[in-house]
């Protein structure tokens, strides 16, 4: 392995930081989109009306029992035929993201909810708040705040995910690099930089994550 | 104000109230007393719709909580509830954990909600704790600001469910100082617990229960002096020789 | 909605084969990697508890390693990378004469990926059984190993069956991207029907519902696991 080639990596940087750029973005967008359905699915689970309780745990045990990769295949192939017009390859991917990583983040919430003391519930009840009044000020502010560490974490999970998209040719930070490793012949040197970027924001981000719950048993 | 009738409630085949009755006048303070599992907590939970009932009917100043077609939330809103773990929002401060009911739920502004907040805050003697939260606070102070959440919302009734059991023992008595002042100005309170110092000092009536069923139902001069039951007998023999 | 149904085109023999195939190298591989990853994510699990400095530092590198790379860039730099990088005979007996490349650096990607998971559950049931244990066991003589051996392990394995059953279906779910470095696998196979046939529907839905009985299966079988070895009135579970 004499002929590591560190200038084909310095050329592509901008190339590749376009494709990091997207990984983030798309990234972003789907734990917020995540986290507000996941939650939707956590409190439909948890009300006490058992179809829309069904429904909802049907829904996060069948995305649970899938790969993500087929979740891209069908969400690529249904969000344009639904539609009945071509959607670009973004939107598809993050509706994907979006509804597969919502079944994860509706566990975490839902052991979130179940984490708040019932008395909680009973106080905001015996001073005749609404069902969505105790949700929006008492039950989800105190859940939300419990399951901050596993939330960041499920994020930094997400972020790998995101180099999935690579099967539909989506151009993220993973894509981008195997287009470069393979034009310019140089599968060692992309590949080894790909994997040193992703494990340095990832463990940095699990840092930061060890950094909260230490903040938090305080 | 508060009627009880002939209520019944199962836990699946495990029935925890049997057809009891009480009724509480206005002005009147009731204690309810009796040995653990005696159902004496589910009973008040019972009165303002916690807890659903199976059988029986239950009504509060006309207001028939048992009824489908009652806004339970409403009437919530109109009787007040001191939880035995206190149950004050952690995340809030005091003065929030005051405001938020009243902004919410009785629409005050802002302004309206602290001042009521803070003239009870006042009475109970914690005005100065006001930007506290509740980790901040010892049990004691926890369940003086949560009987002051209660009072903010000038409920025509106040329901107490062991408001001294989980405190240590030096902080019980500014508790139910506050209780005994809110008896003496009037309001109508329906308290369990196991002080029997404070039922003698202020309530008009001691409602006992075992197994599920109100034994004795009479006024706190006869109740202490002359318990009919034995079961009630042995209980007293047993709690007064603390 | 312009779509022709045609749920037939899944029974048809050769796209029937197909799905069988694929299924067949789903399994294989996630059986394959899994019997690996759980052997050496144990070890390295007991690893990162042990006294010894050097040992815990080498096993939570390697966990920290393999935790924080996507698993498709571990899997690229193996079928990829890691050829290049052997000296000259070695890197071609990879990529001439190994058979099934593709399937063998499937197996080896995704077993040390999945070791490392499996190695934070096991460091995580050692940590949870009470100290007081080990201080008993030592006081009655027993050596570390032997503590390990008789007290440590078989009580963290079984407090961890519920998350273990947790990484063995995602070992089944990560199977799949083998297909990135031309495994045929289910979902692979899938993709193939939907776009030889135009029947996208009936093909995702095909593999979806291998994959869900594959999940539920191996709930079930856990779970018969679980029950199996309980201790009778331990964790709230047995008789």
């Amino acid at each position: 392995m004499g002929d590591f080639d560190f200038q084909v990596i310095l050329d592509s940087l901008p190339f590749l930081w376009q494709g990091l750029q997207l990984s983030l973005w798309l990234t972003f967008l789907s734990i917020i989109g995540g986290i507000i359905f996941g939650t939707l699915l956590a409190l439909a689970r948890l009300s006490g009306f058992w179809p829309l309780s069904l429904v909802a745990a049907t829904y996060v045990n069948l995305l649970r029992s899938i790969p993500l990769i087929l979740v891209i295949f069908w969400f690529y192939f249904l969000v344009p035929l639904v539609l009945g017009y071509p959607i670009g390859g973004f939107y598809s991917a993050l509706i994907a993201f979006v509804m597969f990583e919502a079944a994860y983040y509706s566990e975490i919430m839902r052991a979130g909810i179940q984490s708040v003391r019932k008395g909680q519930v009973h106080a905001g009840q015996s001073t005749g708040l609404s069902y969505w009044q105790i949700q929006r000020y008492i039950v989800l502010p105190q859940a939300f705040r419990n399951m901050i560490p596993i939330l960041v974490t499920q994020g930094i999970i997400l972020f790998q995910d995101t180099s999935l998209v690579f099967v539909v040719s989506l151009r993220d930070f993973m894509t981008a690099s195997s287009i470069v490793a393979r034009t310019e012949g140089r599968l060692v040197e992309m590949y080894i930089f790909a994997a040193i970027v992703y494990f340095t924001i990832c463990f940095a981000a699990s840092l930061y994550v060890r950094h909260l719950k230490n903040r938090m048993a305080t | 104000m508060i009627e009880i009738e002939n209520i019944s409630k199962w836990y699946g085949d495990f029935q925890v109230l049997k057809d009891c009755s009480s009724k509480v006048k206005k002005g009147e303070v009731v204690v309810v007393c009796g040995p653990s599992g005696s159902g004496k907590s589910t009973l008040i939970k019972c009165v303002n719709g916690l807890e659903p009932v199976q059988q029986g009917r239950i009504s509060v100043e006309g207001l028939e909580v048992t009824s489908k077609a009652t806004n339970l939330t409403q009437l919530r809103s109109r009787i007040g509830m001191v939880f035995q773990h206190f149950e004050l929002y952690p995340h809030m401060s005091v003065l929030e954990n005051l405001c938020l009911s009243q902004e919410k739920v009785l629409k005050r502004s802002r302004d309206e909600a602290v001042e009521r907040a803070e003239s009870l805050l006042n009475r109970v003697g914690l005005i100065d704790h006001r930007n506290k939260y509740p980790g901040q606070l010892s049990g004691g102070q926890q369940q003086r600001v949560a009987i002051a959440r209660s009072l903010a919302m000038d409920p025509i009734a106040m329901l107490f469910d062991e408001p001294t059991s989980a405190l240590d023992p030096e902080m019980i008595n500014e508790v139910l100082d506050v209780m005994v002042k809110l008896a003496q100005e009037g309001m109508t309170m329906m308290v369990v617990t196991h002080e029997m110092g404070f039922a003698k000092k202020v309530a008009d009536r001691v409602i006992f229960m075992d197994e599920g069923m109100v034994i004795e139902d009479r006024n706190t001069h006869d109740f202490f002096n002359n318990p009919e039951s034995d079961r009630a007998k042995d209980f007293l023999s047993k709690i007064l020789n603390h | 909605m312009n779509y022709n149904w045609n749920w037939g085109v899944l029974f048809e023999e050769e796209y029937l084969n197909w799905l069988i195939s694929g299924f067949g190298w789903t399994i294989s591989v996630a059986l394959c990697a899994w019997v690996i990853a759980f052997t050496l994510g144990s070890l390295v699990g007991i690893g990162r508890t042990v006294p010894n400095k050097a040992i815990r530092f080498i096993c939570t590198a390697y966990v920290e390693l393999f935790r924080n790379i996507p698993l498709l860039v571990q899997m690229f730099i193996w079928y990829f990378a890691v050829p290049e990088m052997m000296p000259d005979d070695v890197g071609r007996w990879i990529k001439r004469d190994m058979p099934n490349p593709e399937f063998v650096t499937a197996v080896v990607a995704l077993a040390l990926y999945t070791a490392s998971r499996i190695a934070e559950q096991v460091r995580a049931g050692i940590e949870t059984v009470p100290s007081g244990l080990s201080s008993a066991a030592k006081a009655h003589g027993l050596s570390m190993g032997q503590t390990y051996r008789y007290i440590l392990l078989p009580i963290s394995f079984r407090m961890i069956v519920p998350p273990l059953t947790s990484e063995f279906l995602t070992v089944f779910k990560n199977s799949s991207l083998a297909l990135t470095i031309g495994l045929l696998e289910l979902t692979a196979q899938s993709q193939q029907i939907a776009e030889y046939t135009f029947q996208g529907f009936e093909a995702f839905t095909a593999a979806t519902i291998i994959y869900v009985s594959i999940a539920l299966i191996a709930t079930v079988i856990m779970q018969m696991l679980e029950r199996y070895i309980a201790i009778p009135g331990f964790m709230g579970k047995g008789a």
